[in-house]
């Protein structure tokens, strides 16, 4: 068992960095996720671990230290909340693009633009579709407790750095903000070891060591992307993660992510007590999403209710994941606004069982 | 006397024909070739080979590092 | 006494200057006669001299110099534009032991990257800064640069820079001699065989000076653009004498207190 610590999601989260032997944080403050580098700072990692936290003076230059120490092969993450994610998705881009391995956090809030300071899963889109520029993927991974947001940021770096690409823990205001208990993982010492393909100084033994995302040749740029999306299609066979609560005799299900799916959770206990039969659906990872695994419930369940705290975007992908054989809607709240139980529970009435 | 006697020796194929080191020749050593190498430059070439004194004047000023220079003593 | 021959001279042992073995053999792609290719040997050199590299790290820009990683045989990266100063932050915080520069341009370091050079260099980071200023953006085309000088032509002010339609040239490397974390800052031009010894002797100043930790040193070389400039290699360092250093005077703008 171990270290048990009642804690906050963001707090988790630094902790967790340290633990995981992160090398390096890089961020800008932004609220609801402000206590990630606050709880770094004053648990000076320096003198912990030697880790790296530097305030940037902007989310534009945090991601881009992110770029340079990752081009390094250290392993580092920057945390945000959505406008401050916007803000890098440059940086994104190149990281993809470079093939650099990180941890990036988001907080989600509510938008479009400043939009709210309250929890929202209104950037999912961003996240799983390549927020930036050009064909890219990031590896999303969705906590819906403060445990997951501790274990994910191990996980995380793990996953980075097995396929070279950024990791991207999705989260919102309400995980980040809340206090739960957390049973930490044993901290792991900073890696010495140096990476062949990272810029640590071109020594006689090797060739330099170049990381860059350009390429002018169209046909070796061409031939990488094709690379990239071998990665991606490898990762979409080997990485996919959910979870499945009372789906064994399901005749509805719920799918539902983060902070949705534990309003869900409730949901499901209170459908069933009026004697409906539902199950959740728990994407753990959004990219890559899985459709296989939500296709195979066609056959047992006859409709589906995407429950989100967005206009509806993951829904999108279950649509795509069902191929319109049983029936799939969306309920969910926008504005920094957490849905009910009851609300949850009277729209799959309404919008699945009588639609 | 002592005298100081230099060569230059241009990387024609990597010269661009900027002429810079023509003007930076003290002792008005270099010319342009008549001829142009595979990119269509004309290249810097000793047209009076005699006056060179390997001063490297012209190789710090070439961006791109096509000229070496040799230096010796003569008594 | 016989006169000595050419091919008694050219032998390896006389040998007094050749191009920096840290240059690749890659051709550069910049015009003939840009002063980039000038600053790239510079450094190079002292970077063999001092025999630093297996210790370098660099960062390339966004903009014409976008491709140095080719020409140099160190360790590097390429950054999003205007960005290689938060790159370099990063590199040289976690591994300080190392020799870290950037090498940027004047749309790069002084329009869409001044907040990552001023804060770079305000927290007095340890790293050298290579500042090419032509007053023109050449890679684009031959657009204003935040460095254009009043009344100077480019594609996107045809009639010249009218400053009270377009704002001001932008004089960062002063602004950044004020930062109480700049340690070297000094302004150098490669226009003529003197300029490019005294420019040398800078670089390797800022280089040298990088493990002292004592904060960020920066060396703005004015240089020329005759492409973007419309004129010969040679006219265009003449005109670089004649505009460029009035506005931008060569000199050390901040030395060390020894």
């Amino acid at each position: 068992m171990g270290e048990l610590r009642l804690m906050k999601g963001n707090e988790a989260v630094a902790e967790a960095a340290i633990r995981a032997g992160a090398d390096g944080y890089f961020g800008y403050p932004i609220t609801p996720q402000s206590e990630v580098m606050e709880y770094l700072m004053a648990e000076k990692p320096h003198e912990r671990t030697g880790m790296v936290v530097l305030q940037a003076e902007s989310e534009l230059a945090a991601i881009n230290m992110v770029y340079g120490g990752a081009a390094c092969g250290k392993k580092v993450m920057t945390s945000s909340s959505s406008p401050g994610i916007s803000l890098m998705q440059e940086g994104i881009s190149y990281i993809a693009g470079a093939e650099l391995p990180c941890l990036l956090v988001n907080v989600v809030r509510g938008g479009p633009g400043l939009g709210t300071i309250q929890p929202a899963q209104s950037d999912y889109f961003q996240a799983v579709k390549g927020g930036g520029h050009g064909d890219y993927r990031l590896i999303t991974l969705a906590p819906a407790s403060v445990q997951e947001m501790s274990d994910f940021v191990k996980l995380g770096f793990e996953l980075a750095f097995k396929y070279r690409n950024p990791v991207m823990i999705l989260s919102d205001g309400a995980i980040g903000q809340m206090m739960e208990k957390v049973e930490l993982f044993d901290p792991v010492p900073r890696s010495k070891e140096i990476l062949p393909w990272a810029t640590t100084g071109k020594t006689p033994d090797r060739e330099r060591n170049i990381i860059t995302s350009l390429d002018l040749d169209p046909k070796r740029q061409e031939d990488f992307n094709l690379k990239l999306q071998k990665k991606y299609g490898e990762i979409e066979e080997k990485e996919v993660r959910y979870e499945k609560i009372q789906c064994d005799d399901a005749e509805y299900l719920f799918v539902a992510y983060g902070t949705s799916s534990r309003v869900v959770q409730k949901a499901v206990q209170l459908a069933r007590s009026r004697g409906i039969k539902v199950g959740l659906f728990r994407p753990i990872t959004l990219w890559p999403f899985p459709s296989k695994e939500i296709f195979a419930m066609t056959g047992q369940v006859k409709g589906i209710l995407s429950v989100e705290m967005s206009a509806g975007q993951m829904v999108e992908d279950i649509r795509l994941a069902v191929k319109g054989k049983i029936k799939v809607d969306y309920y969910g709240r926008m504005g920094g606004i957490i849905p009910t139980p009851d609300e949850v529970v009277e729209m799959l009435e309404k919008k699945i069982i009588g639609g | 006397m002592a005298k100081v006697r230099g060569a230059i020796v241009v990387d024609t194929e990597r010269c661009k024909g900027c002429e810079l080191c023509v003007g930076a020749c003290p002792t008005d050593v270099i010319g342009m070739e008549e001829e142009v190498n595979s990119k269509g430059y004309h290249y810097a070439y000793m047209k009076n080979p005699e006056a060179c004194t390997g001063c490297v004047n012209c190789a710090i000023i070439c961006p791109d590092g096509v000229i070496s220079v040799y230096r010796v003593k003569t008594s | 006494m016989a006169e000595i021959t050419l091919d008694q001279i050219i032998q390896p042992e006389n040998l007094v200057y050749t191009k920096s073995r840290i240059m690749t053999d890659t051709v550069l792609h910049y015009c003939p006669g840009c002063g980039h290719g000038t600053a790239h040997r510079l450094l190079a050199e002292v970077i063999e001299e001092l025999d630093l590299q297996a210790d370098t790290i660099g960062v390339a820009p966004v903009g014409c110099s976008v491709l140095m990683y080719n020409y140099m045989d160190v360790d590097m990266q390429e950054a999003a534009h205007g960005r290689a100063p938060a790159l370099a932050t990063a590199i040289k915080r976690l591994m300080p032991e190392k020799f870290v520069f950037t090498y940027q341009g004047d749309g790069d370091l002084a329009a869409i990257g001044t907040a990552e050079t001023i804060h770079a260099c305000n927290r007095g980071e340890n790293i050298t800064i290579l500042f090419i200023n032509n007053g023109i953006y050449g890679m684009t085309g031959g657009q204003m640069a935040p460095t254009t000088l009043p009344d100077m032509k480019a594609s996107t002010c045809p009639y010249g820079r009218d400053v009270r339609m377009m704002g001001n040239p932008l004089k960062i490397t002063d602004i950044v001699a004020t930062l109480p974390g700049s340690y070297y800052v000094t302004r150098q031009s490669v226009h003529t065989p003197g300029n490019v010894r005294k420019a040398k002797k800078a670089i390797r100043k800022a280089v040298e000076y990088q493990k002292r930790n004592q904060g960020t040193c920066f060396v703005e070389i004015v240089s020329n653009c005759n492409s973007g400039w419309k004129m010969t290699p040679a006219d265009a360092n003449q005109w670089l004498e004649e505009n460029m250093l009035p506005f931008y005077p060569l000199g050390d703008l901040k030395v060390p207190e020894e």
